[in-house]
């Protein structure tokens, strides 16, 4: 075991912004933080006393108003283990239909005084509103169909952790462009770290200007996979088939679906990701979900460590900080 | 009561004025334009250089939301704010609650008008019951009540059989079908302009050719049937591009630019508020490509007026999330010193063109009296402060709601005064003139 | 800046403790060494090393991260967060004897939170502690069992440790702050 550390410090220690609201607003130096910060509170979850005191005495709100159990007890675990104080709401889209606004529910909540408030919504844009209104950090656990940061975060960490680096890659990410707010914070966390990215899909699921990113696009996802480091495959959303975008899910499966035969054609290293659920049968099959390839379960283990990373580099922030 | 403007610069292109004249007004009449005028017992107001005097500007789109969601606005606090603008007249949606499909709507709205006493207001009626899109309202009746046109804006025309049927009905009364183009299957549930940075923020997009297909359709139709189609608050190039092919070929087709189609981009939704509701509305801001083509189109003479457009919706209801917000800015205070600002001094179009463009030309689609310093006219007057720095203050805009999206913005170029039926309607305390 | 310690001095009082750990704890037997993160960590390697040499017996070295126990972080008005590292303590600690060992004794706060974060790994039979310089003013009860060299100093001024496994020499600097 090799106890002896770099000898020269990062100069970088926090997060610039006070809130996570997006990968956008990340310089690469920051996220590099995440990743490292993540690599330590890893170790964390590998004791038999999975707690470090860091948060006590901070009430973190977990403020959902899509459904999600995955994301959610990510969260909860990561804050727990942080010894912060959780709070779990839970908002059926009725009751916001009934009247109680996003602004009213954050207000009322506000006036508790909580540290942090990770909000998912189905609005683009949610965070940013709540960020102006809300004395407490924000992070964002997706909103509507344009980020969903800490994913980026968990699966950047989960490529480096078995690539080595993220630099130099060739990452294809196939699937529902159009609505996927994993889509957009990948390509930005990706290219920011020097990955080169292709993006893949059927015409009628590709946003414009998706080049300006700066990844490569087709419509042809045997192009995308020839010789990738990493797949990762984009949930294809059921209620999809409802809009036109595409004929059938057999058809989808046939011409887009991630196949052993498909996986064949990347790197005989490759590695798969999903952010999850998995559609078995849809946009991957069985068999390459639970592959040897497959770090999907990975995935979902780095989650914690990735957001107890995120939680503590927000909470060390000054809280004199006035909003702007 | 006479009162004599002395020595201000009088543009009136439609019958050829651009110089310094005297305007004598004689009660609610314009008795004669002139030089040297003098008239006894008149009150002399001198006219300080540099100001314009103007046929009034008439706001061909606005929503007053009165009757039913005054809330917003209602048509009192709408003319005060129309007259603070330098509007002599508006004319008025139909998409208020109930909607404007019978001559007791059209009869309220006019009486609250006459109330306020301050700009004119021209409803415009229905095109379709409740504006339903799938039975002509009562046109004929609308337009005796007082309506000057028919829309169901907020909506397209919902068929092109209807379209076709409005169209020919409303030429009987020579009144123009204004129409709100967009493909409501393209539109979806779209809430900015497809493009890359709706695609960047995460917002479902309405592309431009939306809005082009049904103007295009229209068009056609306006062609067929010999009616005239008025293309609303136009926004994509493609869209321009139809009309010009309109007009090369003689059809009745005019259109309108509002002025954030002409100096914004979707840019705005991104930087420097994030997912700004203020800069919400319908059509949406586009590209810069967009913009542009609304630039060329004033300057080569395809666009006929510019409208604002004014949407006014209260502070709750645009404080939400991006999706949930309603579409719609007010305009009634900014438009003037936009336009100074960003067509004329930059030395794009000359006063005449900004005066065919917000008086004789809306005058000329609605048929309604205005749009000239003719004797014996109307003494509807615009008199403009060109070079007066305004600054705007979301919170002390007259209208009821401040969903601007240029608070903070400085024009160079103000309103100084705005007279109606030779009533002083508004003065500037600004510029101190007619005070 | 003065030099408190040279590399001669330090070596010589890490084998000097060295010996004392022996001498106190009757052998090595169940006895393992801890060096609190950064500095703290190559000297817990010397010390095994010389303890080696003296003893010819082969001591366990872990490597503890208490950044995330320090009681001075959240709420700070500084708002500098301090990069956290792994922790690597590849034995069990339940029942052992574990001597930390760290660079500067100072208020004692760094040595409470690695009694905290200890605890959350288990149960030793018992903790000592080394410390390469003991500068005083302690604002805690802590006492160490193992002294490198004790250093008077006021609240003015820093001790400075370099060690060449992190800085590349080994000294001890005392530092007037301006």
């Amino acid at each position: 075991m090799d106890v002896t550390q770099s000898p020269v410090a990062p100069p970088l220690t926090a997060l610039r912004q006070r809130h996570l609201l997006g990968i956008a607003d990340l310089s690469p130096e920051e996220i590099v933080l995440v990743l490292d910060t993540a690599e330590a509170m890893k170790e964390v979850g590998r004791r038999t006393i999975k707690k470090v005191p860091t948060l006590r005495g901070r009430t973190v709100i977990n403020l959902f108003f899509e459904p999600s159990t995955r994301t959610r007890t990510s969260f909860e675990i990561a804050e727990k283990r942080l010894s912060a104080d959780t709070l779990n709401v839970a908002i059926a889209s009725s009751s916001v239909v009934k009247g109680e606004t996003l602004v009213d529910t954050a207000m009322n909540l506000e006036a508790m005084s909580p540290s942090m408030i990770v909000l998912r919504h189905a609005s683009s844009g949610a965070c940013h509103l709540l960020a102006r209104i809300c004395k407490a950090a924000i992070v964002n656990a997706g909103d509507g169909m344009h980020e969903h940061p800490t994913q980026a975060l968990l699966d950047a960490f989960t490529i480096r952790e078995r690539k080595g680096r993220i630099k130099g890659l060739k990452v294809a990410i196939v699937g529902d462009l159009l609505h996927s707010r994993v889509l957009r914070s990948n390509v930005l966390l990706l290219t920011k770290l020097g990955a080169e990215v292709w993006v893949c899909a059927p015409a009628t699921l590709i946003p414009p200007g998706l080049q300006q990113m700066g990844v490569r696009v087709t419509t042809r996802v045997d192009e995308a996979v020839e010789g990738a480091d990493v797949i990762m495959m984009l949930r294809m959303q059921l209620e999809r088939m409802q809009g036109g975008y595409f004929p059938s899910l057999r058809e989808y499966f046939t011409t887009f679906g991630m196949t052993e035969a498909r996986v064949a054609r990347a790197k005989s290293d490759v590695i798969i990701m999903h952010p999850g659920p998995i559609n078995r049968g849809v946009e991957i099959a069985s068999e390459v979900a639970d592959g040897a390839a497959s770090v999907i379960l990975d995935q979902v283990a780095n989650g914690v460590a990735v957001r107890m990373a995120v939680l503590y580099l927000l909470a060390g922030g000054s809280e004199n900080e006035t909003v702007t | 009561m006479k009162r004599l403007l002395r020595g201000g610069r009088v543009v009136d292109p439609a019958n050829g004025k651009d110089g310094i004249f005297d305007v004598l007004i004689d009660g609610d009449r314009i008795e004669s334009v002139g030089t040297n005028l003098t008239a006894d017992g008149a009150e002399i107001v001198d006219v300080p250089a540099g100001f314009i005097v103007c046929p009034g500007f008439i706001d061909m789109h606005v929503h007053l939301r009165e009757p039913g969601q005054e809330h917003k606005e209602t048509v009192a606090t709408g003319v005060a704010s129309a007259v603070a603008g330098g509007f002599t007249a508006v004319a008025c949606m139909p998409n208020t609650k109930p909607v404007n499909d019978n001559a007791g709507v059209t009869q309220l709205i006019l009486q609250k008008a006459a109330e306020a006493g301050l700009a004119r207001v021209y409803p415009i009626g229905a095109v379709s019951r409740g504006q339903k899109g799938e039975e002509l309202a009562d046109i004929a009746e609308l337009k005796a009540a007082g309506c000057v046109a028919v829309t169901d804006d907020g909506l397209p025309v919902a068929t092109a059989i209807l379209a076709r049927r409005a169209l020919e009905y409303t030429s009987m009364f020579n009144m123009p079908m204004i129409e709100h183009c967009e493909d409501q299957s393209l539109k979806g549930d779209g809430v900015a302009h497809e493009g890359p940075v709706a695609a960047s923020l995460g917002l479902r997009g309405i592309p431009g050719v939306a809005e082009a297909i049904t103007a295009g359709r229209d068009i056609l139709l306006a062609e067929m049937t010999g009616g005239h189609v008025h293309i609303a608050h136009m926004s994509a190039w493609t869209t321009i591009e139809a009309v010009r092919q309109g007009k090369s070929r003689g059809i009745k087709v005019t259109c309108e630019v509002c002025p954030h189609h002409f100096t914004l981009t979707d840019d705005l939704l991104a930087e420097p508020v994030a997912y700004d509701t203020n800069a919400k509305m319908n059509p949406p801001l586009r590209e810069a490509r967009d913009r542009d083509a609304m630039i060329a189109g004033i300057v080569d003479g395809t666009v006929d007026a510019i409208s604002t457009d004014h949407a006014p919706h209260h502070y709750d209801e645009k404080n939400v999330e991006f999706d949930r917000a309603p579409f719609g800015i007010v305009g009634l205070e900014t438009a003037v010193s936009i336009t100074l600002d960003k067509l004329v001094h930059t030395g794009l179009i000359n006063l005449s063109r900004m005066v065919e463009l917000m008086s004789v030309n809306p005058a000329k689609i609605l048929h309604v009296p205005g749009g000239s310093l003719a004797p014996g006219g109307p003494a509807d007057i615009t008199i403009l402060a060109p070079d007066l720095q305004v600054t705007v203050d979301k919170t002390k805009l007259v209208s009821k709601s401040k969903n601007t999206p240029y608070h903070g913005w400085s024009f160079k170029g103000g309103v100084a005064a705005t007279i109606v039926g030779g009533k002083v309607a508004y003065a500037n305390p600004a510029t101190g003139l007619l005070r | 800046m003065p030099v408190v310690m040279d590399a001669e001095r330090i070596s010589r009082a890490l084998t000097r403790i060295a010996h004392e750990i022996l001498e106190h704890n009757r052998g090595l037997s169940n006895l393992a060494l801890v060096g609190v993160r950064s500095r703290g960590v190559p000297i817990a390697q010397r010390i095994a090393e010389d303890l080696r040499k003296i003893s010819g017996e082969e001591v366990s070295v872990g490597a503890l991260d208490i950044t995330l126990y320090r009681d001075d972080l959240m709420g700070a008005s500084v708002g500098i967060t301090p990069l956290v590292r792994k922790t690597e303590i590849p034995f069990s600690i339940d029942g052992r004897t574990i001597v930390l060992v760290d660079d500067v004794l100072y208020t004692g706060r760094t040595t409470r939170a690695a009694l905290d974060a200890l605890t959350d790994f288990g149960r030793p039979k018992s903790i000592q502690l080394v410390t390469l310089v003991d500068r005083g003013h302690r604002e805690l009860p802590i006492k160490a069992d193992y002294v490198g060299k004790n250093v008077p100093t006021s609240r003015h001024e820093s001790v400075q440790v370099k060690l060449r496994e992190l800085d590349g020499v080994d000294e001890v600097l005392l530092q007037g702050k301006e």
